[in-house]
């Protein structure tokens, strides 16, 4: 069934994908709450930035970042510098590129949700004695709740699946960096189809499982149409 | 106490230019058509908008002073807003959305308390619900009673009727009363009905095209000639009176004003108890003597104080009655043939009153 280095893959696998949803969920929601209220003009640049990921090719990001990142990058020696290790081959270089392939799937759930709110809301909840922050919290995220479990899923199973960046940044070490989708590949050019199938077979029934919950949830619960 | 308003503002083609100081007490009316700055001038007020002039307090405290920077944010000010929706927040349920801003008061004082407000309102029945199955008056209701838990020093409505079909009218409008009548808390309600205004305002600032035409007392300002109320079909005049006595064997209530009688049918009032009434233009006909042979009781003596044209037809007059004002719609034929002028002694003859 599952060797020892697939379920180290597995494990790890999990570890990166939670961790980037965490993330992601931290810094996303600001960003997404600037992009759902900003009139500034250069907003469509940085839209447009967080969108890069969906079409660019994984192995271009995942380039740039090795450049970045790696020993002699900018990046890579200011973590050198300060008493760290560069991130490249490590399981911290997989969660900045993880992070940043994954922006769009969290971000974009997000700031819809927050953008189809009533801002009738917040002004209600303002004359009520709310402060910005505690309206936003008490009014703005339980409003959005169906996207933050679209954004959450999204960018858990986005990572999940994802291959080209961490095969650039991360390379293939066993229990460091050997992420599932990579184990995959590894069995394939191998030739051992049998485990192969288990991990395949495995995340097709994971992520379908995880889409299917969002869908099914998102339609019982769809604010607005349970009202007759 | 006093609410002071100075407010100007630009928006494209819009400007508003508002200066008006109101008694901090009773319900007073921003009154005017769709798009005359009422609604704009009443999200000033709230904070919502920042005018680029303005200088806004009330009594002690000042909510805005554009000359010293001066700006306290909207959730700092001690005001209730009513949206023309009950904007209710959909996440929570009746209760919740009741006690949001009594959860936030904090160490400020709270007078209103959640069963005055649930009683006062009759919100008992409702409060386990969700808010998105509640009719429109209902919703109202719970809306009302959200923004006077926040315990606030001035209250705001901006049509909250308007978004109502008449029945949800009819159940909200004696809470409004009941409101005036219960709570010390001056407010501040936008409207362009009429109807509303009569019922239930004691002041009117008369706001056209972000300007102020006219402030004053309602009856003043619905009587007066050169305004709109009084131009339009339905121009009439709101008495304050007292119920006086009950005449059992006619079924009739005798109400006083200044030293005159109104008698109508029986009303289920206590003695003493003071009530509006609406009497319209059309209604009160002239008479240069009083006539005892005549079904009409109603028979006021009255001075004229001005008069003027309505069309080619019909003339509008305006009359004293002991300090109180009438409204009287007479053909200019009559007028000529009465030889009715300013100061003149007159009996004015009221065929039909209504209670407000």
């Amino acid at each position: 069934m599952l060797s020892e280095s697939d379920i180290a893959a597995l494990w790890l696998t999990f570890r990166l994908a939670i961790t980037t949803t965490l993330i992601l969920l931290l810094f996303g929601t600001p960003l997404a709450w600037w992009l759902a209220h900003s009139r500034r003009r250069f907003k469509v640049i940085i839209e447009a930035v967080v969108s890069l990921p969906l079409v660019l090719p994984p192995t271009v990001l995942g380039f740039y970042l090795l450049i970045l990142l790696g020993v002699q990058g900018p990046v890579g020696s200011l973590f050198i510098s300060l008493g760290g290790e560069a991130p490249v081959f490590r399981f911290s270089g997989l969660v900045i590129g993880s992070v940043l392939y994954s922006l769009p799937f969290v971000v974009q759930p997000l700031r819809d949700s927050f953008a189809m709110q009533n801002p009738r809301l917040l002004e209600v909840a303002a004359t009520l004695r709310a402060h910005p922050l505690d309206r936003f919290f008490s009014v703005a995220l339980p409003l959005a709740r169906h996207g933050f479990l679209t954004a959450s899923v999204l960018g858990f199973a986005h990572t999940v699946g994802e291959f080209g960046v961490v095969l650039m940044i991360g390379g293939n070490i066993p229990g460091e960096t050997q992420v599932l989708s990579i184990a995959i590949y590894d069995h394939v050019e191998s030739l051992e189809y049998a485990q192969a199938h288990w991990l395949a077979g495995g995340l097709l029934l994971l992520s379908f499982t995880l889409l299917l919950m969002v869908y099914a949830f998102n339609q019982r619960t769809r604010p607005g149409q349970s009202r007759a | 106490m006093s609410l002071q308003i100075r407010y100007q503002l630009q928006r494209g083609a819009f400007a508003l230019d508002v200066d008006v100081t109101l008694p901090a007490k009773g319900i007073s009316a921003l009154f005017g058509p769709s798009g005359c700055g009422k609604t704009t001038c009443l999200r000033c007020i709230a904070g919502l908008e920042k005018p680029q002039q303005g200088l806004l307090t009330l009594g002690e405290q000042c909510w805005q002073d554009s000359t010293r920077a001066h700006f306290i944010p909207v959730h700092q000010r001690a005001v209730g807003y009513v949206f023309q929706d009950a904007a209710l927040f959909p996440h929570l349920n009746v209760e919740a959305n009741l006690l949001y801003a009594y959860r936030r008061l904090g160490k400020r004082p709270a007078n209103i308390k959640p069963d005055a407000i649930i009683d006062l309102l009759r919100l008992s029945t409702l409060l386990p619900r969700s808010v998105d199955n509640l009719s429109g008056g209902e919703q109202q209701r719970v809306a009302i009673g959200r923004a006077l838990l926040a315990n606030p020093d001035l209250l705001l409505m901006d049509e909250p009727l308007s978004a109502l079909d008449a029945a949800s009218k009819a159940e909200i409008m004696p809470c409004l009363e009941q409101l005036h009548d219960e709570l010390s808390i001056p407010i501040l309600y936008v409207s362009h009905s009429a109807d509303e205004v009569a019922r239930l305002a004691d002041n009117i600032v008369l706001l056209e095209n972000g300007q102020v035409q006219a402030q004053g007392k309602t009856s003043d300002i619905f009587t007066r000639l050169d305004l709109a109320p009084a131009q339009r079909s339905e121009a009439s005049a709101i008495i304050e009176a007292q119920v006086e006595s009950h005449d059992e064997e006619f079924a009739l209530t005798r109400l006083a004003f200044s030293g005159r009688h109104i008698t109508l049918p029986a009303l289920a009032l206590d003695k003493d108890q003071s009530v509006r009434i609406i009497i319209h233009a059309r209604d009160v006909s002239l008479a240069l003597e009083h006539q005892l042979n005549s079904s009409i009781l109603n028979i006021l003596p009255v001075e004229v104080e001005a008069i003027s044209a309505i069309n080619a037809a019909q003339m509008l007059v305006r009359l004293d009655a002991g300090g109180q004002k009438l409204l009287s719609r007479i053909t200019r034929k009559s007028a000529n043939v009465l030889g009715i002028k300013p100061r003149q002694r007159l009996y004015a003859q009221v065929k039909s009153v209504s209670l407000l």
